[in-house]
């Protein structure tokens, strides 16, 4: 034995002695792990978490999280003598008195936007390949989770500086806590401790910012891997892969190296971006005073949707018996988003009620085989895209010479026109899709080569495509519409007569699709052609 | 010989195409550019006042009073001039406002149509038919020597950052106007704009912002503008919407590309 | 029909397609000094980082193509930085494509239902075990550790009593009264009706009382605009026009949507712009909201001049500023 080998052994010896774990990472270090680039778009927001604790740690020590009042000292020429609270002179100190804080800073800001855009993208990608279905919808539900953390980790995190345009963002905030019926007030004046902006809400933030969510993103992100590894993952459907095994790259040494050199490469490209692009240069913003105002007031882009709901919403408030209601607020702010993301964290289960499958599934389905899921992951990306584009309307006005308030029309028409016409649009096209594959499948590869027959006619020559991609492109389940009996046995009519015949339709609409091509009409096709 | 020997080689080129293209659009967009090209004005010799008075109502009749009357009451399309004083007129005929190239909602800024003797004809002319506030030379400006950078700041991000944005670079108003990006503008055109109140811009009184006040506000947005960029590149200086495209077409697309290459197999 | 349709079959995993460095040397050399090259790459990241951090001054400005006068040093240690992590992974991942096993593996998947005599031996601990505890026959028990435990989780929620005061009458009040003089922001300078011309605006504050100090507190209730027409151009009721001076009207400059800042005039138009939400207001009929989505008008504050011809308020606001809440009476 070498003497590497002597000392390796030596530790192995000593951490299984106490801990048994020679099997458990015998068994995990052959783990099979499925290779696809679409199944990065998790390790990019994993990854960007790392980063967030790493470069917010770093800030930690410099930034002052308090609301009294500073005259500002420091070296920064255009703020000095300014007032200003010590959260925001102290993220000035971290900009330009220490090395390398701005570049924390900023490297911190762009893995959040960065950890929130893969995320979406990941939550688009699960969505549309039907990830969540049996046994993954308790990670789905935890991913909802992890999204609508996110976004409050996001806007906590920039407003912590108390800048012009962040202490903006919070005075919105307080405007719907106030809106609130019946208890708004108090709860407004309970979380700023007082009338806005008062003094302790940028120190209670911090709280939240730095240890709570934190703590809760690190529980659910532990069990969402946790649950990934111990359910392994999907794989897409393929020569060779089934719903009983996995098809990849075992962790050691494959997966290791490449999920771990992508964490080196997310670090990179992240701070490039902090490097050479300027992001919340909070020194031109100014200090937070509620008598100021920028044009051009956004939030940052995970909550542009929301923003743009607010800004296309119409005038209404009730007044009534000496109380106000602002559904202006409360609709675009608390009720929309809420059905919004309550439907989205119910969507696993609504969907298994249509289409009544309580199968397992490991095999993940191409978007074009589940046109109504599809259809409708279009629908909702066209209302969020809507809202998102309103959310920035007066920079679209600004920059591409148009009107506020024709833009603010065309978002408020067309929030309830364009999406069911994406549904309608995209459902056609994956049912021409399926057809195009059936299609492919029947009569094979178009060559382009012109080939003329005895009798004088020409015909093109088709290649059959090869047993892999028949496969790949046959292998899908085809939903069947479930049948709703209206009577038992005895004539009886059944109960719950509406809901069941709703499910009926339901599921007849999501079960519509273009078959499969099969191997006995490709047969009877071949030997019609010869 | 045959005649298609005379053909030349490079017409069936692969480079053919392209290079034909882009011939025929520089060729085209030069021709227009020339066609479209403002004659240049021509120059004045200075002149006593009375005589300035005199071009300047003749040059206003020409190229003004179809719009805002012969006597500079204004009409339907256009506001009086009476009373809008000299430095109105410098202003807007100085940055090419004035005249107004389209009928759209907000004059532009575009190449001025008078050189600067014939600007400060039109001024004297209009300021010689009612008082108003006299043009500002440029020179007495001296901002750099009477203005405080983070006075100047504070006070911008008061009385003007909601129109024209925390970093001056412009914002939106209603129904498709504008307040235009105050950077690269001359200072004595900042200085005129403010208490002019040009469009829609209001009106800022030397009472309400003293004018060693509005120097201080220059002084701060020369310096925004010159400030070196200490975090790199600036994304416009607009705020998150441009940080958020750029977050997902450059950082997420490069990610997602690579991650495209790192799935594949290697040859 | 379909039960008689053969579907295809699965022909198993694709035949496995060998990498050049697999069997030819001189490509498994070239590949290794790839990975070497990558890594020695971030090796020269982390140094240009950490020597920027150390020997490159503060204030060097270099000038970048497109990019524009930049902060060396932060430029240095960033892309130092990005160099370090990029190509260590870069490193990583082409070391797993070109050289290390290649060959795809297949694994079985196990049902992840328990087996069923698992699931009944659970059941019965469960039941026996479980039921040891009593809890469905001890009701008395379970009554008194159910009121336990509702118990218990209130005190906390109880505690958070003093995260702040109730509102009271603070969200209907400001410091405006009878008799505030109107002064400028910044600079708290009285004003004369003489100060501003038809067609300007002020920012404008209450002034303060001798030994008082302003908090933001103050100015987010406080801040009001101040704007001169010609009397002409006003469309007001008596009441309403008394509250103007000579054309200078006055209106809270805290948004009645969600509290922004409402400072944008537009002189021509006559209209008030909110950049957040881009509600829009019509001055001459009293901040009347003419599009977006605020439901209410602007507060009006009722001015006139005090004995030394300085603007002063008549009257505190006669309603609550700001974003509407469930006590605001705005009928």
């Amino acid at each position: 034995m070498s003497q590497k080998e002597r000392i390796i052994g030596g530790v192995a010896n000593y951490v299984d002695e106490r801990t048994g774990a020679a099997k458990w990472l015998n068994k995990n270090l052959k783990k099979v792990f499925p290779d696809h680039w679409s199944f990065m778009l998790g390790e990019v927001a994993l990854y960007s978490f790392v980063i967030l604790l790493l470069t917010g740690t770093f800030l930690t020590f410099w930034f002052d999280p308090s609301q009294r009042d500073v005259i500002y000292n420091g070296s920064y020429q255009p703020l000095q003598n300014v007032q200003m609270s010590a959260a925001y002179a102290s993220t000035l100190h971290i900009s330009f008195d220490v090395r390398g804080g701005l570049l924390m800073r900023q490297i911190h800001h762009w893995a959040a936007l960065l950890f929130m855009a893969s995320i979406i993208a990941h939550l688009l990608r699960v969505f549309f390949t039907g990830a969540f279905r049996k046994p993954r919808e308790a990670n789905w539900l935890i991913g909802v989770g992890l999204v609508t953390l996110g976004i409050v980790e996001g806007f906590l995190g920039y407003s912590l500086p108390d800048d012009l345009l962040s202490g903006t963002g919070i005075r919105i905030a307080e405007a719907i806590l106030q809106a609130i019926p019946v208890v708004g007030s108090y709860i407004a004046f309970f979380a700023f401790g007082g009338a806005f902006p008062g003094h302790v809400f940028i120190p209670r933030i911090y709280t939240v910012h730095v240890l709570l969510l934190p703590g809760a993103f690190l529980a659910l992100i532990t069990i969402h891997l946790m649950l990934v590894w111990y359910q392994k993952h999907t794989q897409y459907p393929g020569p060779g892969r089934t719903e009983k095994n996995v098809v990849g790259y075992p962790l050691m040494p494959v997966y290791m190296a490449k999920a771990g050199g992508f964490f080196g490469i997310v670090f990179g490209v992240t701070a490039f971006l902090g490097a050479v692009a300027s992001i919340n240069p909070i020194w031109l913003y100014g200090p937070y005073t509620p008598g100021q105002i920028s044009a051009g007031s956004q939030p940052d882009f995970y909550m542009g949707w929301l923003d743009g709901l607010v800004r296309m919403s119409p005038p209404l408030e009730t007044h009534a018996f000496g109380h106000t209601i602002s559904w202006n607020i409360l609709i675009p702010g608390l009720i929309v988003p809420g059905i919004l993301f309550t439907g989205m964290a119910l969507y696993p289960f609504i969907e298994s009620y249509i289409s009544g499958d309580k199968r397992e599934h490991h095999l993940l389905d191409r978007p074009r085989n589940v046109p109504n899921r599809t259809a409708l992951g279009a629908m909702s990306l066209t209302f969020m895209m809507v809202t998102l584009i309103n959310g920035g309307n007066d920079l679209i006005a600004t920059h591409f010479h148009m009107s506020i308030n024709q833009i603010m029309w065309m978002s408020r028409i067309g929030v309830f026109v364009l999406p069911p016409l994406a549904f309608v649009i995209t459902k056609r096209i994956c049912l021409s899709l399926q057809r195009a594959d059936r299609d492919l499948v029947l009569h094979g590869r178009e060559t382009g080569r012109l080939v003329m027959l005895p009798h004088g006619e020409f015909v093109e020559v088709h290649e059959p495509i090869s047993p892999e991609k028949a496969w790949t492109l046959t292998s899908h389940i085809q939903p069947q519409a479930l049948t709703n009996v209206t009577e038992d046995a005895n004539g009886v009519a059944k109960p719950k007569a509406i809901r069941n015949k709703l499910r009926a339709r339901m599921s007849a609409a999501n079960a519509e699709q273009a078959p499969a091509a099969t191997l006995t009409e490709a047969k009877e096709l071949e030997s019609g052609h010869h | 010989m045959t005649p298609f020997s005379r053909v030349s080689k490079y017409r069936r080129h692969k480079f053919a195409g392209p290079v034909l293209v882009v011939a025929a659009l520089l060729t085209i967009g030069s021709a227009f550019s020339i066609a479209s090209a403002l004659p240049s004005a021509t120059k004045m010799t200075s002149a006593a006042t009375t005589t300035q008075i005199a071009e300047g109502k003749k040059i206003f009749a020409a190229g003004c009073s179809s719009c805002h009357g012969l006597n500079l009451e204004g009409g339907s399309i256009a506001p009086s001039l009476i009373g809008v004083g000299a430095a109105a007129v410098d202003f807007q005929v100085g940055t090419g406002r004035m005249p107004m190239a389209d009928m759209s909602q907000q004059a532009q800024r575009k190449r001025p149509v008078y050189n600067a003797e014939q600007t400060a004809a039109l001024a004297a002319y209009v300021a010689s038919l009612a008082p108003g506030p006299s043009a500002v030379d440029g020179a007495s400006l001296n901002y750099e020597r009477d203005g405080n950078t983070a006075q100047g700041g504070e006070l911008f991000r008061t009385n003007c950052a909601m129109c024209h944005n925390f970093a001056a670079q412009g914002g939106a108003l209603s129904q498709g106007k504008y307040a235009p990006t105050l950077m690269g503008v001359e200072p004595k055109y900042i200085y005129e704009a403010m208490i002019t109140g040009p469009q829609s811009m209001p009106k800022f009184s030397d009472k309400t912002i003293t004018p060693a006040e509005k120097l201080s506000i220059i002084k701060w947005i020369k310096a925004a503008q010159t400030e070196p960029a200490i975090g790199g590149a600036t994304t416009g200086r607009v705020g998150p919407v441009t940080e958020g495209l750029l977050a997902w077409l450059l950082g997420l697309g490069s990610l997602i590309g690579i991650a495209v290459w790192l799935a594949t197999k290697a040859r | 029909m379909s039960n008689n349709l053969e579907k295809f079959s699965d022909p198993g995993l694709p035949e496995h397609i060998h990498r050049k460095a697999d069997s030819d040397a001189r490509a498994e050399k070239k590949a290794e000094r790839q990975v070497a090259i990558l890594f020695l790459l971030s090796a020269a990241g982390t140094i240009l980082a950490i020597g920027s951090y150390i020997f490159m001054p503060q204030d060097v400005v270099i000038f970048i193509p497109i990019m524009g006068n930049q902060n060396a040093a932060q430029l240095g240690l960033g892309i130092g930085i990005a160099m370090a992590t990029f190509f260590l992974g870069m490193g990583a991942v082409h070391w797993a494509k070109t050289l290390m096993p290649d060959s795809e593996v297949t694994a079985e998947r196990h049902t992840l239902r328990s087996e069923e005599v698992d699931r009944e031996d659970f059941v019965a601990t469960v039941k026996e075990q479980g039921g040891a505890a009593g809890l469905g026959r001890r009701t008395l028990i379970k009554r008194s550790l159910g009121l336990a435990g509702g118990l218990a989780a209130l005190t906390p929620l109880v505690m958070l009593r003093d995260l702040g005061p109730q509102p009271k009458k603070q969200l209907n009040t400001t410091s405006w009264e009878k008799g505030t003089r109107l002064v400028t922001d910044p600079g708290d300078r009285p004003i004369k009706p003489s100060d501003l011309e038809v067609g300007a605006v002020a920012q404008v504050l209450p002034a303060l009382k001798t030994g008082e100090e302003r908090t933001l507190e103050n100015i987010g209730k406080d801040a009001v605009l101040l704007i001169r027409l010609n009397p002409v151009d006003f469309n007001l009721d008596s009441q309403r026009l008394s509250w103007t001076h000579d054309g200078i009207i006055a209106f809270s400059k805290i948004c009645s949507h969600m509290g922004c800042a409402v400072a944008l005039y537009e002189q021509q138009t006559k209209h008030l712009l909110c950049p957040c939400h881009q509600s829009t207001f019509d001055v001459t009929r009293a901040a009347k909201v003419i599009f977006g989505p605020s439901a209410r008008p602007l507060p009006q504050l009722a001015i006139t001049v005090d004995s030394e011809g300085y603007l002063i308020a008549q009257q505190p606001f006669t309603e609550p500023i700001g974003p509407s809440f469930w006590e605001r009476n705005s009928a």
